[in-house]
């Protein structure tokens, strides 16, 4: 199963409901969109998802938790660290086996930062770090892609070519975003979020920018 | 002011200190203490390295018996740190990190004799205790979220490696190169017990009067503690941990039918032993709680409390001393070289040293604690100042001290306070061995009597007093939401 279906899905914080009850279909190769206005309540769904349905997916948490001290490839790898028994795991903590090693550099080099291959994440930019928590969810190769904001802190070009990659490598996603454009372009359906209720639930092929606005 | 909390727990502190002033033993008895003094600092500005052989071995088996207590503390206080959220190993570790090293070589010097064993498990086993506590605080501080996102099904072995250690390894390393630190200064003072470390050549040529040996041993040993940086390398650390062993020294063979005799029949209380059973053990129990017991923990109570404040006293006049905020490069320079000297040299060595000067009275103790522990504190009080920006138009000399600066570090200088408060009793309690009629004092004549099931409970007892400050102290840094870092 790829596709799932939630129902009930309610959050509070603090005493006061900030999520639902509400209910989200998604069906296998569906691209969603969560949109609305920060404190909508999409970070909050997303989590409710992850906890559902943690098993089948990759996850791009807004604060990345990436392992400041260790160096880029181990970020990435510890996608796939139920993949391997413990001796093989600590032995790539001291030194990484080759074919982890080629297909991380692969995925790196796909997001334009090979070369960062052995820094240790705390001494990159903002920008960097966000790439490496995508990379992990792209190791990590879940048939299901959850992500809040994965491109908040990427410059143009950049936050296209990541989102041409989700695109391409996670059939079914979720994907909480604020800018609309890309919404529009890279997500075959629109869920707008609004005081944590779905205001609006619509193909994107129907939708134009000035219809999501309104939720804002 | 005084309505402050903070204030008044410090007044509260003070008028303790005051009132056990009063029934406290401070007095200088030695005919002529300064003279004596003057020729101790005469034989350390003229030290005399060359006197006997034996100071090298003792420098060396110092640094031995250090790393292999501590690299096997370490350890062990690890791999208890990953279950330390179970009672049972939290009051294990209680227990054995409140009985100080002394304590524990007095201990094993019963039926290990004069074993190197005895050195390396006094060292290793309230090290354990420490570490123990103080990687689970350290470990419990990582992120968690890194470990959230690991995808299900992963070992938990692989999830602890990767997730955990490498978020906190920094802390770790710094932690464990504090306590060699500390090591080296309780495998020193072992040798006051009779084990062939540092403090059992000082004692020996202070007895002979032979200052400036005695000079050389301590001016090597400042020297060794403030090099660490240059010899204490990542890259020669398992070079030491294994070579360490063969460095201890022969020492004496264990007598294993002393070890049987100690456990079945020397620590079992003398009524038991004697067949007059439970009957027999209450007057036997009244009589050590009412002529050792009680007398051993007021005396340890007042001195702790007395030390305390003498410390806190110590302290906000030493951290001006190193403060940028102050005076100029040369009162900087000597300031440091001051607090460096006060904080190497192990209370016990300062308080055998004014001892042996000023004559037995509670006095050297409260000095020494006050020198050793203001001059921790001192130094790190001091080393906060330095981290804050006064506006340009601050008040300048004492102005500043008083309205900008202690302010401003007055919750950390308690928060230090409060947590060296169970290390100040801990440490109090051991003097008694010097002839202070504190706990120690009364374990220490238990032990020469050959009485080790009165020793035992005295033990105990001190532990438990050490326990209960430690719950005290941190219940009142929660109370004033006082903060500290382990480090200290």
């Amino acid at each position: 199963m790829s596709g799932f279906d939630l129902s009930g899905l309610t959050a509070s914080f603090g005493g006061e409901r900030v999520i639902g009850p509400l209910s989200l279909t998604v069906r296998e190769g569906e691209q969603v969109a969560l949109v609305g206005k920060s404190g909508a309540g999409k970070s909050t769904l997303i989590r409710l998802i992850h906890e559902r349905v943690n098993r089948e997916s990759s996850l791009v948490p807004q604060d990345l938790g990436l392992v400041n001290a260790l160096p880029v490839f181990h970020n990435v790898f510890m996608g796939q660290l139920d993949k391997h028994a413990t001796w093989y795991n600590t032995l790539t903590l001291i030194r990484p086996f080759s074919r982890n090693r080629d297909e991380v550099r692969e995925l790196l080099k796909a997001l334009g930062m090979a070369e960062k291959f052995w820094l240790p994440t705390a001494s990159l930019s903002g920008g960097q770090r966000q790439r490496v928590a995508i990379a992990r969810a792209l190791y990590r190769n879940a048939p299901v892609l959850l992500a809040d904001e994965p491109i908040s802190a990427l410059d143009g070009p950049m936050a296209h070519l990541v989102m041409a990659l989700l695109k391409e490598r996670f059939q079914t996603s979720i994907i909480a975003l604020h800018d609309v454009e890309m919404a529009l372009k890279y997500c075959s359906r629109i869920v707008g979020i609004q005081d944590g209720q779905v205001a609006l639930d619509e193909s994107s092929k129907r939708l134009t920018a000035s219809d999501i606005t309104s939720l804002y | 002011m005084l309505s402050s909390p903070t204030v008044r727990t410090s007044l509260i502190f003070v008028a303790v200190a005051l009132i056990g002033l009063l029934f406290a033993d401070i007095a200088i008895t030695a005919s002529n203490p300064w003279r004596d003094l003057g020729n101790f600092f005469l034989g350390v500005v003229t030290p005399n390295f060359f006197s006997s052989e034996g100071l090298m071995t003792a420098l060396l088996r110092t640094v031995a018996f250090a790393f292999v207590g501590v690299a096997l503390g370490s350890v062990c206080g690890f791999l208890l740190s990953l279950v330390y959220r179970f009672l049972p190993v939290r009051v294990f570790c209680a227990v054995i990190r409140a009985i100080h090293e002394l304590f524990w070589a007095l201990i094993f010097l019963q039926f290990f004799g004069f074993h190197p064993l005895t050195g390396v498990l006094a060292i290793a086993i309230p090290y354990s205790g420490i570490f123990a506590k103080v990687y689970s605080e350290i470990l419990d501080e990582t992120d968690p979220e890194p470990g959230r996102l690991l995808p299900p099904g992963t070992g938990t072995i692989a999830a602890f490696l990767y997730t955990r250690i490498p978020d906190c390894w920094v802390q770790l390393r710094t932690y464990t190169a504090y306590r060699l630190e500390c090591g080296l200064r309780s495998s020193a003072i072992l040798g006051f017990v009779g084990l062939p470390t540092l403090g059992f050549y000082l004692e020996s040529s202070f007895s002979q009067g032979l200052y400036s040996d005695a000079g050389a041993m301590l001016i090597l040993f400042y020297v060794l503690i403030a090099t660490m940086p240059l010899w204490v390398k990542p890259k020669l650390l398992p070079v030491y941990i294994l070579g360490a062993p063969f460095f201890l020294g022969e020492g004496l063979p264990i007598v294993w039918g002393n070890v049987e005799r100690f456990f079945t029949e020397d620590i079992v209380p003398s009524p038991l032993r004697n067949g007059e059973g439970l009957a027999g053990l209450i007057p036997w129990l009244n009589d050590l709680m009412i002529n050792e017991a009680m007398p051993g923990i007021w005396n340890t109570v007042i001195l702790t409390q007395i030390a305390l404040v003498a410390t806190g006293i110590l302290t906000s006049l030493a951290f001006p001393l190193i403060s940028n905020h102050f005076g100029g490069p040369v009162r900087r320079t000597s300031g440091h070289v001051f607090l460096v000297i006060a904080r190497s040299t192990p209370e016990y060595i300062l308080a055998y040293i004014l001892l042996q000067l000023w004559g037995p009275s509670m006095l050297p103790a409260v000095v020494a604690l006050a020198l050793h522990n203001g001059g921790i504190i001192g130094h790190l009080i001091g080393r906060q100042t330095n981290g804050i920006r006064l506006r340009p138009d601050a008040p300048t000399g004492f102005n500043r001290y008083s309205w900008e600066l202690v302010p401003r570090v007055y919750r950390s200088f308690l928060a230090f306070l409060f947590y060296r408060w169970e290390i100040i009793m801990r440490e109090t309690a051991i003097l008694g061995i010097l002839g202070i009629y504190t706990l120690g004092f009364y374990v220490d004549s238990a032990i020469q009597n050959i009485r080790f099931d009165r020793a035992m409970v005295l033990i105990l007892i001190t532990a438990l007093l050490n326990i209960g400050v430690d719950i005290l102290g941190r219940y009142i840094r929660r109370k004033l939401a006082l903060q500290t870092m382990p480090t200290c």
